[in-house]
């Protein structure tokens, strides 16, 4: 497979950027897309050119590292993956891929398609967690049944990676998706009820203080989520507020 | 917290707007459904009928708290868009070279602000055209007349002007004045007689393209531009409420398996028939006038 | 020369632990506050060690080198964690984990240390669950457990395929509380790149700003390695693309001894390589095996056929094929150890069996249990003669429910729909159980140094069992080392802050400021992975699966020819001072091309065969793993003498008073 790629270069946060256009040749189907980037970047190795710098680390969807806006989507056109499972197969022969950094005032580049998400672990420093200690000296684990359908809802907004995918995908780099997968996970399990009011506050000031936008409703974070993390959450999160806010 | 939550947080500005929103929603319902009226010429007793209603819609102090209301939400929903946009625009200051995103959301969705405006736009003509003209502006307001042939002790058919009023109609004579625009004087004994009706229906019907001269409306020349622009407007608005609608729903928290069906279908049921009522209205009028 | 003591405490096996702990000194909470702790790693060791450490009360240093500490690679565990709670009521206790433990690592590891993880591990189920992390409970409320390789008991807590990674959240969460709170202060992009010895006890690190290039001083009174495995020494294993071994191999360096580093696990349930271009391989959770079944045809002329696409997998009837762990272990069947697992898969491939192009793939099949459940589904659902079609596609939801993730990603990357036609399977580097050397209490020969989790060699012997990493790895980090790290800082109370000026500092700062010009100033032509793929394909051939005297002395050499060529033609482009990975993978690959080396001489010179290091030299005539306890019932611990290829050969001699050693045997 013969592709034209368009990458952002920028070469550190201060700095201009441009988009780049590379040719490369010999492409597999079988290639993950940063397979295809690991070849771009020997060559560029190889040409004493700087390679294109980019965020990834398992491979396997799991860790969240990846993030690259391919072809105008977050994680390019496939569903349910992140980029390092999305496959050249997906491609033509011929295509021009763009490729770009994740785009958001609380994601400053830091290289090329390196952005600081940082902000995402502030917003959980503010409350995305239960104030439990860790010295196991708990109730026994089986103590407080909980229903299979909480337990189970609990799971899917805990599934989130943190890759920024639905800020990056959503018109208004909203982080309310990430949020809410977090304050969901908590308010559906009984351990995570007792500081409900207080998490779900603190980490909407925190995420409004990191610059992200509002969510508008648009759905684009849902569909570009790589984890399939449901609107049901935002929602969620939005009672919760509305209930803390009413008996704070 | 919770006050300065209740205006600054982001969550906040969002209920807000789906309150405002929903408010305005059932605004449009009785707006439409007491207006609907006028897309049937029923001629002199469908006149009759509106001016009615719109008096009774100008005097009801219910209809007047509901009314200041609904100005109030119109500001709020506006200034809160506007404040909630900038935000918004602020947090991606550069955007894609590419961006793709018809693949992940409608384009209604996106584009709220934009149908927003365009909406503001329509309202503010709206209200020039109409609300500026029937209750602000300090011309005087052709008040509702009734013509009559009366024929006379000779035979000859005479033409007789009539206000309607809410008692009695009273004869246009140069006895009667106009005070505070509707009120009905005796001249001599400078005594408020009766109520009249400013006569709405006509200015409407002048206004869509038909010739009310007679009334005190003449035909509005570029009738043919404003019904287009209604029409269009009113698109403008279906694509507002096919996101609007349900969006409200969502930021206020109700989000449930059971019911997202019920709420999306009804909300594009409303986007679609809300506006439809409302542009039926101009065209049949301009359309009747052909 | 020092010699290994690894104070296990006095008692019978079941009190040692809560006796120690009774005995071990603390600190006082006014006096935590004055000592300072650095945290290599924020995986399940590392980000529990530091939640724990902040809460009692320790300023904690946490580094990872991901952008964010959430992402370390104990992310990607899947398939679940042990705790011996007995909630099945199936017989399960302390003691049977414990022997299971023992018994599935070959009896290569140090029963004290099983035990204590055995005793802690149904905390950790609790500590978690109050936590938050959402694990798979049935319908009346309690939690659900599956069974997992090499045990007879459903032990093994789970959340769908993803229990490493709400582990992982679960730890993070505790993180993030204490990093809101100003206790731990964390270095996110931050690696450590040399250990700080003064005056012979481990006293800070120097890392760099993966952003800025900057090299940093940080010092404390104690550091905690949690930094994970060595697995990326074969170049495509399951690790992360950036697991690495440079923090234990530099501390290492500095004195700490290297234990079993031969001691590998290949998983064998893995996505077989599709081409040269592949840089990672991804696992399919061993819990596939609970309803997979494992086959190769058994005609040869099946496989030619198969691998020309003339013939479909679902073509070959049943007796034509060879479930080859259901014929050799008849008892555990497909749910034998991995290391047994593996191999057999090797010996079919070898043989000539394998499924795909390259040969070396075997099929994971789920029709029968897609089958099974469908029927069974069927009748809870009172649906009179069902149809074929209708039993599996019943059946076919429920394999959905239990692994539909497993089967998502198999399908994305495969791009093969694994409902319908079995997977292709093929083992793959996974685990390392080797690791630096650690006593009771978890600190190395460095005094001050402790070490946690995979990064450690302490309690999986020469083979893990499944879901026992995750159970390690909190074990160590929430109810280990919180307790024993105190014994030792209860000395440092009076110390005062550690300063970074001290020449020590200096000097150590110096000379990771000076590899890396040597490294960046060899210009040479070829790019880092060059290196690291040849590493990985010696390492792979000789020192892989199966390993004889031959294949490791020519991997010995090798590897020295590997290393020179790599000082001598690495190509780095770009600078020091920036962000920069090129540069990050080569001072990684530097640290592997020394570690491959240490594996070889570690597996020459353990001529037994034990768990999942497999000397050919050393296998009953059926072709099964020979151990040698009298002569090989020690640890290895390898001393660093300044020449990578000479080290020196320690021994910690294994005592096995409570179980007895016998041939392990899953038939």
């Amino acid at each position: 497979m013969k592709l034209t790629l368009k990458i952002w270069r920028q070469k550190g946060p201060e700095e201009k950027g441009k988009i780049v256009t590379y040719p490369i040749d010999n492409i597999d189907g079988d290639m993950s897309f940063l397979e295809m980037m690991d070849v771009l970047n020997v060559e560029l190795v190889k040409k004493g050119e700087s390679p294109v710098a980019f965020d990834h680390d398992c491979r396997e969807g799991i860790c969240g590292s990846c993030s690259m806006y391919i072809d105008g989507e977050a994680h390019g056109p496939d569903r349910g993956v992140t980029t390092c499972q999305l496959h050249m197969r997906k491609f033509k022969d011929g295509d021009t891929i763009y490729i770009e950094p994740w785009r958001a005032k609380a994601f400053p580049i830091i290289k090329d398609l390196v952005v600081d998400r940082s902000s995402f672990d502030r917003i959980m420093n503010a409350g995305g967690y239960i104030s439990v200690n860790t010295s196991g000296n708990t109730i026994d684990a089986n103590a407080t049944p909980i229903p299979k359908e909480d337990a189970d809802k609990a799971f899917e907004a805990a599934t989130c990676i943190g890759c920024g995918a639905c800020v990056a995908s959503c018109k208004n780099a909203s982080a309310m998706l990430f949020v809410s997968a977090k304050v969901s996970q908590l308010a559906l399990l009984p351990q995570g009820q007792v500081e409900a009011k207080d998490r779900v506050l603190k980490m909407v000031e925190a995420m409004d203080e990191e610059g992200f936008g509002n969510c508008t409703n648009t759905g684009a974070c849902e569909v570009e989520c790589p984890k399939g993390i449901s609107l049901e959450n935002i929602a969620r999160m939005n009672r919760e507020y509305l209930k803390a806010m009413v008996k704070k | 917290m919770s006050k300065s939550a209740l205006l600054k947080s982001s969550l906040a500005k969002k209920y807000w707007m789906a309150l405002t929103g929903l408010f305005l929603c059932t605004f449009l319902v009785g707006h439409l459904l007491g207006n609907l009226q006028l897309a049937f010429d029923a001629g002199e007793d469908g006149r009759k009928a509106f001016n009615e209603y719109a008096y009774f819609m100008a005097h009801n102090p219910m209809i007047k708290i509901l009314s200041y209301l609904t100005y109030i939400s119109i500001l709020f929903h506006t200034i809160d868009g506007i404040l909630l946009t900038i935000k918004n625009k602020k947090s991606r200051p550069i955007g894609y070279a590419k961006n793709n995103a018809n693949a992940n959301s409608s384009s209604s969705s996106r584009n709220m602000a934009l149908l927003g405006s365009l909406i503001l736009i329509f309202i503010v003509t709206h209200m020039a055209n109409f609300w500026y003209k029937a209750k602000i502006s300090s011309e005087s307001f052709p008040l509702h007349i009734i013509k009559i042939d009366v024929k006379d002790q000779m035979g000859q058919s005479q033409n007789i002007d009539l206000y309607h009023t809410k008692t009695s109609p009273i004869p246009k004579t140069d006895d009667i004045v106009v005070k505070n625009k509707t009120e009905l004087y005796d001249k001599m004994a400078n005594v408020k007689i009766a109520e009249g009706y400013k006569d709405l229906h006509s200015l409407v019907f002048a206004f869509f393209g038909q010739d009310k001269s007679k009334y005190g409306f003449p035909k509005n020349e570029q009738a043919l531009f404003y019904t287009l622009f209604y029409v269009l407007s009113m698109c403008v608005l279906c694509f507002h409420l096919w996101h609007g609608f349900a969006s409200a729903f969502q930021t206020v928290g109700v989000n449930h398996s059971s019911y997202n069906t019920i709420i999306k279908s009804t909300g594009k049921l409303f986007a679609i028939l809300i506006p439809l009522g409302f542009a039926i209205i101009p065209l049949m009028i301009f359309l009747n006038q052909i | 020369m020092p010699i290994l003591n690894s104070k296990i405490p006095e008692g019978s096996i079941d009190k040692k632990w809560s006796n120690h702990k009774s005995k071990i000194r603390l600190v006082n909470p006014a006096n935590k506050r004055l000592i300072d702790v650095i945290v290599v790693g924020s995986g399940l060791a590392g980000g529990a060690a530091s939640a724990s450490l902040a809460e009692l009360g320790y300023n904690v240093k946490t580094f990872c080198f991901q952008d964010s500490p959430r992402r370390a690679h104990s992310i990607a565990a899947q398939g679940g964690i042990n705790a011996a709670k007995n909630y099945q009521g199936d017989g399960d206790s302390v003691y049977r984990l414990f022997y299971d433990t023992i018994k599935g690592g070959d009896y290569r590891s140090r029963e004290a240390n099983v035990h204590r993880l055995a005793e802690v591990s149904a905390n950790i189920i609790d500590q978690c669950v109050a936590q938050g992390v959402p694990f798979a409970r049935e319908y009346g409320g309690l939690l659900d457990n599956r069974s997992f390789g090499g045990v007879l008991v459903s032990r093994t807590f789970y959340a769908k395929g993803q229990t490493g990674q709400q582990l992982l959240l679960g730890a993070y969460s505790a993180m993030s509380r204490q990093i809101g709170k100003g206790k731990i202060k964390m270095y996110s992009r931050h690696e450590m790149l040399d250990l700080v010895i003064v005056d012979g006890k481990a006293r800070g690190i120097i890392a760099r700003n993966l952003v800025t290039g900057e090299i940093q001083k940080h010092s404390a009174h104690a550091v905690v390695l949690g930094s994970g495995g060595y697995g990326n020494v074969f170049f495509l294993s399951t690790n992360a693309m950036g697991s690495n071994v440079t923090a234990a191999w530099k501390t290492h360096i500095k004195g700490a001894f290297f234990s079993n580093p031969c001691f590998t696990q290949i998983h064998p349930t893995c996505i077989p390589v599709s081409g040269d271009h592949q840089s990672k391989l991804t696992l399919m959770s061993e819990s596939l095996r609970n309803d997979g079944r494992i086959w190769v045809p058994k005609n040869m002329e099946d496989v030619l056929a198969i691998r020309e696409g003339k013939l479909k997998p679902t073509e070959i009837s049943a007796e034509n094929r060879d479930y080859y762990l259901e014929r050799r272990y008849p008892s555990f069947g497909n749910l034998v150890p991995r290391d047994v697992a593996s191999r057999a898969a090797k010996e079919r491939c070898d043989a000539g069996y394998g499924v795909n192009k390259t040969g070396e793939a075997v099929y994971l099949d789920f029709a029968s249990a897609i089958e099974r459940y469908g029927k069974e589904k069927a009748q809870v659902l009172n649906i009179d003669n069902p149809s074929e079609e209708e039993i599996l596609s019943l059946g076919r939801k429920v394999i959905e429910t239990k692994y539909g993730n497993l089967f998502q990603m198999y399908y994305k990357i495969v791009d093969d729909d694994p409902y319908y036609t079995p997977m292709q399977i093929y083992p793959a580097v996974h685990y390392t159980m080797g690791g630096l050397w650690v006593d009771y209490n978890l600190m190395s020969t460095i005094p001050g140094c402790f070490v946690a989790g995979e990064a450690n060699f302490s309690d999986h012997g020469a083979n893990r069992l499944g879901a026992s990493a995750l159970m390690q790895g909190l074990a160590d980090g929430y109810f280990v080392l919180p307790y024993t790290i105190g014994d030792y800082l209860a000395d440092d109370i009076r110390t005062g802050p550690i300063s970074t000026d001290l020449p020590e500092f200096e000097k150590t700062a110096n000379e990771v400021s000076e590899n890396i010009s040597k490294l960046m100033n060899i210009k040479g032509s070829k790019p880092v992975d060059y290196f690291h793929k040849r590493l990985g394909k010696v390492m792979w051939n000789n020192v892989g699966m199966a390993r004889n005297a031959e294949g490791l002395n020519a991997a010995i050499d090798e590897i020295k020819i590997i290393r020179e060529e790599f000082y001598d033609d690495v190509r780095i482009p770009g600078d020091a001072n920036e962000l920069n990975p090129e540069l990050e993978k080569a001072l990684r690959v530097a640290d592997l091309i020394d570690l491959g080396q240490l594996m070889a001489i570690d597996a020459l010179n353990r001529s037994e065969s034990c768990g999942g290091h497999f000397r050919e030299e050393s296998q009953t005539e059926e072709g099964e793993a020979l151990r040698d306890d009298e002569n090989f019932t020690y640890v290895s611990a390898w001393e660093y003498t300044g020449d990578p290829s000479k080290p020196n050969h320690h021994k910690e001699d294994l005592v096995y008073e409570n179980i007895k050693l016998v041939q392990r045997s899953y038939k």
